[in-house]
């Protein structure tokens, strides 16, 4: 089981007006030191799979499909093996079969 | 006469007044196409109409551009048939790659409802053949994305092409940045692919097909493809 965390942002050419807007407003917050703020969205998600090229791969083509928007959005992808889950350590009732 | 079909995605909101638009106030006849049928039905112009498809999520349009219904529009569009997007629906055809570009949210992060103007600039398409060049209409426009983008190479494209089909402007018809309500690279409001049988605009023509609404002009686009020559509908 392995974990992809894709970050999705907007190309670099593409203005961004949301992040014109939140860095205004930490503006007037009083953070004057910030610059350049931009906005993007991050997907987390479980795969099913052997070998992490291949999962690599088929994440690649999902990005590229559906998950970004390659005429204004850039992507990065990190795949991690998913931690396996502790077995419970409740007893089961006696009587149980 | 030409039959219209109009696409229900789940979220659509727009379909029932494209529906009476084209049936009760154009009067032409006109079917529901529900985004799982995979045929057409023999309609001759399909339109995608606004609303919030899957609910805007991912993007707007990123998800009914996936819908079984896609594949039949896409055929029908490569056949030279009549496809119509409407605000979500121009996202979804910005989406399936059948027009170019993307939509970003609106510049000033409001989601606009209001009536606009818009420039005819080109009179020769299907879609607006029954409109003078250069004509003003008055048409509502509704949507919190219809930041029309594109690459400088994709504009200059879209510009020699003539596919740049609708520009905002001022009532005046001059598009200044004022008269754009959502920051569209070069004001523009719809365009249409290059064989000129798609066209994707983010104003609403079926808010405005009825001098009750407070404007018709709307009409001179389903005028135009029913075939309606310049100067039918005596406005534009």
């Amino acid at each position: 089981m392995f974990i992809a965390r894709i970050r999705i942002m907007l190309k670099p050419t593409v203005r961004d007006a949301q992040g014109a807007t939140v860095e205004k407003a930490l503006k007037n917050l009083g953070y004057e030191e910030v610059s350049d703020l931009r906005i993007g969205r991050q997907i987390v998600v479980k795969l099913d799979g052997q070998q992490e090229q291949e999962v690599r791969r088929r994440v690649e083509e999902m990005c590229q499909k559906l998950l970004a928007n390659p005429v204004i959005e850039d992507y990065e992808v990190e795949i991690t093996v998913a931690e396996p889950t502790s077995p419970s350590s409740a007893s089961r009732p006696a009587d149980e079969g | 006469m030409k039959r219209f079909g109009v696409v229900i995605f789940p979220g659509s909101n727009c379909d029932a007044d494209v529906y009476h638009a084209v049936r009760d106030l154009v009067g032409a006849p006109v079917d529901y196409i529900w985004h799982e049928q995979r045929d057409l039905a023999g309609v001759d112009c399909v339109i995608l109409p606004g609303g919030f498809s899957y609910g805007d999520y991912l993007r707007a349009g990123a998800i009914a551009r996936f819908s079984p219904v896609m594949e039949a529009v896409a055929e029908h569009a490569r056949k030279g048939g009549l496809v119509l997007g409407i605000c979500n629906g121009f996202q979804i055809l910005l989406e399936a790659g059948l027009l170019p570009g993307a939509m970003l949210r609106n510049s000033h992060q409001r989601f606009a409802c209001k009536y606009v103007h818009v420039r005819v600039e080109n009179a020769r398409t299907i879609f607006t053949r029954a409109a003078r060049p250069g004509a003003v209409w008055r048409i509502p426009i509704a949507h919190g994305e219809g930041n029309y983008f594109a690459s400088p190479e994709t504009i200059s494209q879209l510009e020699r092409n003539g596919q740049i089909v609708l520009r905002y402007c001022d009532a005046r018809g001059d598009a200044t940045p004022e008269a754009n309500p959502n920051g569209s690279v070069g004001n523009i409001a719809g365009i249409c692919n290059e064989e000129g049988n798609i066209l994707g605009m983010m104003p609403h023509p079926e808010r405005c097909c009825d001098p009750i609404l407070g404007s018709s002009d709307g009409r001179l686009i389903f005028e135009s493809i029913l075939g309606a020559p310049v100067g039918a509908a005596g406005v534009g």
